[in-house]
């Protein structure tokens, strides 16, 4: 196994099979995307199976030096790293085949734009040179532009002008950030930053260029307003893998670099993340409420779960981080299969209002079981994905600030509103329109692509173990860097007197305490 | 044994809900109804073996569930005392009300699916009940508030219904959160969220304080109030009960099992269990009986006003919840328990007999459209008459009694021998007491004696003339128009013949009039007396022998009290109902503003709508609108677009479609620009 150099074959597959995709047709384009990104897929397994938990931090690493002017190829994964990988390559296959037949304009063009995109994501996740990350992470908008403006809906100009305009403005912070970093450690090796002990004062205005670059991308309020425009102009598949993997790049940003190398500021800033985060879960919740677009209202649902993870990173402990973590995976499955859920009724009716549709329930009984799975694991119930990371990541957050958690917490009554809601609009009620009534139920390739989604939920609510197992070594490590710059938790818990604990027992005890309790 | 009884249910639901395109509509029904039938069986000998005392507490591991640091918890199936009274209640309830079904679901085309679901939620109820720490009960929690979703709304056609469904998980939601934040400060302050552990933990952080939000706290008793405040919207204690009536949209025998028997006494359940930690927080206490002396009262008001014969008994089942409140409230945990129990038999009972009525008038809910019924459907009238004598607690003290007799007289005496607070509940519960009586006999008077009044009804004008109505068409009994057709019958029923339900809904009734006669007599040693007390339930939950000693010395008025106001409302209802029928009417004339308060629910409905429902829709209408399109946009994106199109004329090439060309420039411009820097810099 040391031998192969599997994460550069991962990179190499689907860059190789986009350049096939271009040069073959239509039909052929589909099956080389696909077959792409299966092999991706087992290689991603084969990686994982010889993950060893435990064992070195960093794995499956190559390295080389140098190869134009200070860029270094440095690649290599530890857990938390893998874990999105494998959310990546596993989404691909599916987002492939959610676009097998609502795509038939320039296919192959597209089917490319998707491999790259996978190249450019394996690329964020396994680069261990600061610069090979950077290229990586902006280059990832290169195939979004495309995948949204030429695939996109009516409005797709707008989308990708917005969501162009908000990107650069954090990309070019972070990259002055990064060079200033190199200048003063004097390394571009991600392993060795890690450790490297920033000045205090140059930590600060380190944060807040990453974080500037980072909030856009995740999306924090207030510079969310493109992710719903984006999500409502992309096709299916784009918004599968923007709300699957993309949003998931900036909070890997948060863990990866911004908690680890700058401890100090992390410690002190970590109110400005609470603050957003606080008024990201009650606006974005409040504004999905009111959506009458299906895609709008998830994608403002997105903005709020992804509050729950940057409130759950910067609780600063081991159930915020791991919380946050799963919130991340299991986010990135559900909100992709509730995206192709919609994708699913909207390539039948070619709308995507809720007020079109009602009373599915009745012709589609296996779309209404999915949508009702998906919809649960995005409330947080539990036995679902949703609630393993929600539940952790709020765990964590109370250790540090009992009032955030509480306003975090509100989301889980204002998620199950806005989610019941669309779905009694769309699912139940009379079937009465007749373009609905003529609506068939889910076909062998939708089955092919809702089934996996649903048991991975349901595995990661039931199971989680599976998917905390290989972060656990890398969380706690980010804990011991942070534990000292982090500000202590606002309990204070103090002993009562010893003599208290003895009485409470015995009638004449009862009741005197429950005079004072009722009166 | 334990896996059996609780995954039995679950591996059914998969089936029948799973499978029933494969299977079809009778092995499905089968299967569920099987499964339950052997959960049943497996769980009484467990409930026996602790009753003769040969039984031992164990804790099962299923799987390993999360481990986080310290946060660490599993799968685990626990069985003591407490567990095995739940245990033979809800395996019971289900499985007679799953054969019940048979019955009153017949003419459904949907059938599998009611009966997946009723499984599903008996074993998201068993896993709340054998749970062995505090997620784990949270997910069952949750499970059991899935499964009345989707109860409540199973006749998803219907607009009210979904209305109801969405209103039950949300309500409940809002109590979640405090029950959410309940665990992770007791996670916080206990290292743990395992049961034993904390409860063991419990009195030494007597005492301690620790800041919530800003304040300072006494730690037991916030981590107390936080977790009951889960249990309030559970067990739909006043504030959080709205949607409990709400509910009655759902068939009725999911009333029966999800909203009175069992699933509704969750919140009871998790104070008992947690009742060690209770003790520790006398001010909790306080507010527990507070809160549940006041929801008996509030139920029991509204229920003497309403019409449709299901919203009587869910008021009913709010107020017996109350009971059941200030019982835990008081210390007596063993009382609280012990009208748990009895609770279930005779509310089952209730409902499915109100059930059977409702099936033998034709879907006709409204009990002004009632009468003179007890000679048509005589079991049914049976079967009510004992649900009625034992919620009413018909009993002579030291002799014997009805279900309802112990285990009400049972609380309100621990309340009154606990003294101070518990005095006060005492005479609310007396009241409420009367309350009970009268709103009970109102109800078996207007549907079982006095005239026919069924010609007026909707529903039997259409099963009269053979107009096919669909089987959801059980509706909420508020003031829609009934049209009047006057009919060549003068004996007011419209040429209608009753029938007495099926055999495999009167099963159910007979078994459970069994319970509603005889849970009391059987079992009131085991659960209320102190010494067989303290040897039942094996300290599984916090037993107070002194207390239940004072509560059987209590003066004799205080045990003849609660027999002598139901004589009286017993009186007041048969006066009201049978001997002067137009008295009701004169009074409501007098006393209109109380009627209407009372009738309309003390307009909490219409308050919640103005206080939260309206503002949550018009703030996020104001955040979208205003907020991200009118400022964020207008001034981030928008603006700067704007300002290019003022300055340089590139807009003009952005809005002609080469948006990607400029994007894919500026990225390349980005890389040189890094380059130069690096050179220059390093």
């Amino acid at each position: 196994m040391s031998g192969l150099p599997i994460l550069s074959l991962m990179l190499a597959v689907p860059a190789i099979a986009a350049i096939a995709c271009l040069f073959a047709g239509d039909r052929n384009a589909r099956v080389i995307a696909l077959a792409a990104t299966l092999v991706n897929f087992v290689l991603g397994i084969v990686m994982w199976a010889n993950f060893d938990i435990g064992g070195a931090q960093w794995q499956f690493q190559e390295r080389h030096e140098g190869l134009f002017g200070p860029f270094n190829y440095a690649l290599g994964v530890d857990g938390m790293a893998l874990m999105l990988i494998m959310l990546s390559v596993f989404l691909m296959p599916l987002c492939i085949l959610a676009s097998w037949e609502a795509i038939t304009k320039r296919v192959g063009l597209y089917m490319a734009m998707f491999l790259v995109m996978e190249t450019i994501m394996i690329g964020v996740f396994a680069a261990q040179d600061l610069l090979l990350f950077y290229i990586f992470f902006e280059a990832g908008l290169i195939p979004m532009y495309f995948i949204i403006g030429i695939w996109g809906g009516a409005n797709r100009i707008y989308a990708a002008f917005k969501f162009f305009l908000y990107t650069l403005l954090g990309s070019v912070l972070m990259l002055i950030a990064m060079i200033v970093m190199i200048g003063e450690a004097g390394t571009t090796d991600i392993p060795t930053l890690l450790v490297y002990n920033f000045p205090p004062e140059t930590q600060t205005w380190l944060w807040l260029a990453f974080f500037a670059s980072l909030a856009v991308k995740m999306p924090m309020w207030p510079v969310h307003t493109w992710l719903p425009d984006a999500h409502v102009q992309a096709p299916t598949a784009g918004s599968m893998i923007l709300a699957g993997v993309l949003l998931k790049m900036g909070s890997y940003g948060f863990i990866r670099f911004m908690m680890p190398m700058f401890p100090d500021a992390s410690g002190q800033l970590m109110w400005v993340v609470f603050g957003l985060s606080m008024v990201a879960v009650v606006y974005t919740s409040l504004v999905a409420l009111v959506q009458s677009d299906m895609k709008k209202l998830i994608a403002y649902s997105s903005v709020a779960h992804m509050a729950i993870v940057t409130a759950g990173l910067y609780a600063l402990n081991q159930q915020g981080i791991e919380g946050a973590l799963i919130v991340m995976l299991s986010h990135g499955v559900v909100s992709a299969a509730l995206f192709f859920c919609v994708g699913v009724i909207y390539d039948r009716l070619h709308t995507r209002e809720i007020d079109r549709y009602g009373g599915l329930a009745v012709n589609m009984p296996a779309y209404a079981l999915f949508f009702m799975l998906f919809t649960m694991a995005s409330i947080g119930l539990p036995g679902t994905s949703g609630f393993v990371g929600e539940f952790l990541s709020l765990a964590g957050i109370y250790e540090a600030s009992s009032t955030v958690a509480f306003v975090c917490t509100t989301g889980i009554i204002l998620g199950a509103a806005y989610m019941l809601y669309l779905y009694r609009r769309v699912v139940f009620g009379e079937l009465i329109k007749d373009d609905v009534k003529a609506m068939p139920d889910l076909n062998p390739r939708e089955w092919a692509i809702l089934a996996p989604l649903a048991a991975v939920a349901l595995w990661m609510g039931v199971y989680p173990e599976s998917f905390l197992a290989p972060m656990r070594g890398d969380v706690t490590t980010v804990v011991a860097r942070l534990a000292p710059s982090k500000p202590a938790g606002d309990a204070h818990l103090a002993a009562g007197k010893p003599k208290a604990a003895a009485a409470g027992h015995g009638a004449p005890a009862h009741g005197s305490s429950h005079a004072g309790g009722v009166q | 044994m334990i896996q059996a009884i609780v995954f039995l249910p679950l591996l059914a639901a998969l089936v029948a809900g799973l499978g029933q395109r494969v299977i079809g509509n009778v092995p499905s029904k089968i299967i569920t109804t099987g499964a339950l039938f052997v959960s049943c069986a497996l769980s009484w000998p467990i409930f026996l073996s602790f009753v003769t005392g040969t039984g031992q507490p164990e804790v099962v591991t299923v799987l390993h569930w999360v481990s986080s640091g310290a946060l660490q918890f599993n799968w685990e199936l626990r069985v003591d005392t407490l567990t095995a009274v739940m245990l033979v209640v809800i395996t019971t309830v289900s499985a007679l009300v799953h054969l019940y079904s048979w019955g009153y679901m017949e003419e459904d085309p949907d059938q599998p699916r009611f009966f997946a679901y009723l499984s599903l939620f008996t074993f998201a109820m068993l896993m709340l009940v054998t749970a062995n720490n505090l997620v784990q009960m949270f997910f069952g929690w949750e499970g059991v508030g899935l499964a009345s979703y989707l109860l409540i709304g199973f006749w998803y056609k219907k607009p009210s219904a979904n209305a109801a469904a969405i209103k039950a998980f949300v309500v409940n939601r809002v109590g979640d959160l405090g029950f959410m934040l309940g665990i992770f400060g007791t996670f916080l302050v206990f290292g743990t969220v395992s049961i034993p552990e904390i409860l063991a933990a419990a009195p030494g952080m007597a005492g301690s304080t620790i800041t919530f939000m800003g304040g300072r706290f006494d730690t037991m008793t916030i981590l107390c109030l936080l977790l009951f405040i889960g249990a309030m919207g559970k067990s739909a204690q006043l504030g959080l009960h709205t949607w409990l009536p709400d509910a009655m949209e759902g068939p009725t025998p999911v009333s029966a099992l999800i909203h009175a028997a069992t699933m509704v006494t969750a919140g009871v359940f998790m104070v008992c269990r947690l009742s060690p930690m209770f003790e520790t927080a006398p001010v909790a206490q306080g507010v527990v009986m507070f809160v549940g002396a006041a929801t008996c009262f509030f139920a029991a008001t509204v229920a003497t006003t309403q019409w449709d014969i299901k919203r009587v008994i869910a008021y009913s089942t709010c107020s017996q919840l109350g009971y059941m409140f200030f019982a835990a409230g008081a210390g007596a945990y063993g009382a609280a328990m012990f009208h748990l129990f009895t609770h279930a038999f005779f509310k089952a009972l209730l409902f499915l007999g109100a059930g059977s009525v409702i099936h033998a008038m034709h879907h006709e809910q409204d009990m002004r459209y009632y009468g003179n019924l007890r000679k048509s459907i005589p079991i049914t009238f049976w079967a009510m008459m004992l649900g009625t004598l034992a919620i009413t607690g018909v009993g002579i003290a030291g002799v014997a009694g009805f279900a309802g007799f112990y285990s009400k007289d049972g609380i309100l005496e621990a309340a009154f021998a606990s003294g101070g607070g518990g005095v006060v509940a005492f005479w609310v519960g007396i009241f409420v007491a009367f309350l009970t009586s009268f709103y009970s006999w109102r109800l078996v008077f207007l549907t079982f004696y006095g005239k026919a009044r069924w010609e007026q009804s909707e529903h039997i004008q259409h099963a009269v003339h053979g107009e096919h109505e669909d089987p959801s068409a059980e509706h909420s009994g508020d003031d829609h128009a009934h049209a009047h057709h006057p009919d060549a019958h003068s004996d007011g029923t419209a040429g209608y013949h009753p029938h007495e339900s099926p055999l495999s809904m009167l099963i159910p009734l007979v078994v459970l009039s069994i319970g509603a006669v005889f849970a009391g007599i059987a079992f009131h040693h085991q659960f209320i007396y102190p010494e067989e007390g303290a040897a039942f339930w094996k300290g599984s939950l916090a037993f107070d022998e002194h207390l239940m000693h004072a509560a059987h010395e209590v003066p004799l008025w205080v045990k003849w009290t609660p027999f002598t106001v139901m004589a009286i409302g017993l009186f007041l209802a048969w006066n009201s109902y049978i001997r002067n029928t137009s008295l009701p009417a004169r009074f409501v004339a007098q006393f209109k503003l109380l009627h209407q308060f009372l009738y309309n629910k003390w307009y909490f409905d219409e308050l919640y709508n103005i206080l939260f429902v309206k503002p949550a829709f018009a703030i996020g209408r104001f955040f979208w609108k205003r907020v991200d399109e009118g400022t964020i946009d207008r001034f981030g994106p928008d603006g700067a677009a704007a300002l290019v199109q003022g300055g340089t004329r590139l807009a003009v090439r952005l809005q002609s479609g080469y948006v990607y060309g400029y994007a894919f420039v500026m990225l390349l411009g980005l890389v040189g620009l890094a380059s130069w820097a690096m050179v220059n810099f390093l």
